[in-house]
């Protein structure tokens, strides 16, 4: 596969800041536009540019793990994030707050993970025919 | 409406002139004899449409569309090489 610097360089620079906007619209979704899954949405988009720019076995090392982990561990934390309410005693999902922090920062994490799974799952399997 | 407001009056404009763009892209998107006609066309689109979200934030005084300006240029430049990576692969074969 043929590589161009420039497009490397390029890459150096805006994958720490698509990384970075993608954890900022994760942190303000739940009270201004953003989220879960737009944050993921970018966050798998830096990793894509990666594989454009290095190529796809490059992209899978630097994300560590494989994309189905991310979507099972994120449907994990999605549904725990819920049994925090019911241990209280309050009906399944309530959101519990302490301070700006709470339970459906949790939820939105999970949702962030599973879209970048499911989003680097497709990519890749199609970057690699 | 209470009398002249430069800003507002700025803004009306450079809207209209950015809506004039991409009508003129979308013109070249239809027609385009070749691909990467559209795919240029495709870009300067994006790009226009990051310019009109710039001047709404600055029209209206909300700054939340700026957010979405920025995935917008993101997201453009990486669907551009993903465009150029495709038709170099095409090329080649």
């Amino acid at each position: 596969m043929r590589t161009s610097i420039i497009l490397q360089t390029a890459t150096r620079f805006l994958q720490p800041l698509l990384l970075l906007f993608s954890f900022f619209l994760l942190l303000v979704g739940h009270n201004e536009p953003g989220g879960g899954f737009a944050g993921g949405l970018v966050a798998a988009a830096a990793l894509i540019l990666h594989a454009l720019a290095y190529g796809v076995d490059s992209a899978r090392r630097t994300l560590g793990v494989d994309p189905r982990t991310l979507i099972g561990a994120g449907l994990l934390v999605a549904a725990s994030s819920g049994l925090g309410a019911l241990a209280a005693g309050l009906p399944l999902l309530t959101g519990l707050w302490r301070g700006g922090l709470g339970t459906p920062l949790l939820f939105d994490a999970g949702v962030y993970l599973v879209v970048i799974g499911g989003t680097l799952l497709m990519v890749f399997s199609l970057m690699e025919e | 409406m209470t009398g002249f407001d430069p800003t507002l009056t700025a803004a009306r404009l450079a809207m209209g002139l950015l809506g004039a763009g991409l009508l003129v892209c979308l013109i070249r998107l239809i027609k385009g004899p070749s691909l990467p006609d559209r795919v240029v066309a495709l870009d300067l689109m994006a790009i226009l449409m990051v310019g009109l979200m710039a001047v709404d934030a600055l029209a209206t005084g909300h700054m939340l569309p700026l957010r979405a300006a920025v995935v917008v240029a993101l997201l453009a430049f990486l669907g551009t090489i993903a465009f150029a990576r495709y038709l170099e692969k095409r090329v080649s074969r």
